[in-house]
């Protein structure tokens, strides 16, 4: 009767190996990119509405906005930014794929991985050229 | 008190609650997302560095508002809930829950100050 209503017991399940031991692949390595960039990419995206809200206002303040995203630390941010948005696009593409049910093998997801990473900067690399 | 196995939590609609409602938020604004960021990509980054009258010349015309105020909407809603998701995965009790305020809160004071920005150089 007592025993009927306790808690029951936490079993001592086996826990999946720790990420500490556990040797990195391609493939958790690419998977835990898309949530750093997707994530890290806020920081640029508030420079930008700042910057954009600057050109709304004033020439004064517009004059430091532009000042602070032409400098070499609004190029590093948007650099950056700009590689890990063409990152987390890709990655999130090959997501809404693994999604459908394709590509889950090991080689092909392997394969996935290494298009997100090069194409990212190939993609970063043409943005650039683009908007220059 | 409720007893309930590990494995009625996970049924049904499971422990939060909402089913597949998150995940399929998710697809849909990354679709949506797949579609505007090249395009908007361009209108931005060329507009970047010009002087303010280009700035506001851009800004002025309708696709370029349109697809700045989608990008906007959609995604800091995609952020908000991405970045939610993230601190469910680290954080627990009365921390989780001001992260993802606070988070939620970043979301929605980005997408308002740009939709101001837009509006007054729009309209």
């Amino acid at each position: 009767m007592a025993d009927a209503k306790r808690t029951p017991q936490k079993i001592e399940r086996p826990l999946s190996p720790h990420l500490q031991i556990y040797r990195p692949q391609l493939t958790s390595i690419t998977s835990i990119l898309t949530r750093i960039t997707g994530n890290g990419v806020i920081v640029a995206v508030a420079l930008a509405v700042w910057w954009l809200l600057a050109a709304a206002t004033s020439d004064s303040y517009f004059a430091l906005a532009d000042a602070v995203v032409t400098s070499w630390f609004g190029d590093l941010v948007f650099t950056a930014a700009l590689w890990a948005v063409w990152y987390h696009f890709l990655a999130g593409l090959r997501h809404l794929y693994f999604d459908a049910g394709h590509g889950l093998d090991v080689p092909t997801a392997e394969k996935l991985g290494w298009v997100c990473i090069i194409g990212s900067v190939v993609l970063t690399v043409i943005t650039i050229l683009l908007v220059q | 008190m409720r007893y309930l196995t590990a494995r009625k939590r996970a049924e049904g609609r499971g422990s939060a609650g909402t089913g597949t409602e998150h995940h399929w938020a998710m697809k849909v604004s990354s679709v949506g997302l797949a579609f505007l960021l090249p395009v908007w990509l361009y209108i931005f980054g060329s507009a970047l560095g010009q002087p303010r009258d280009v700035v506001v010349e851009t800004f002025a015309r309708p696709f370029p508002v349109i697809v700045t105020a989608l990008i906007l909407v959609v995604g800091m809603r995609h952020f908000a809930m991405g970045a939610t998701m993230m601190i469910e995965d680290y954080a627990k009790g009365t921390t989780r829950k001001m992260l993802v305020i606070g988070a939620t809160s970043l979301a929605w004071v980005i997408a308002a100050t740009g939709l101001y920005a837009l509006a007054r150089i729009a309209l």
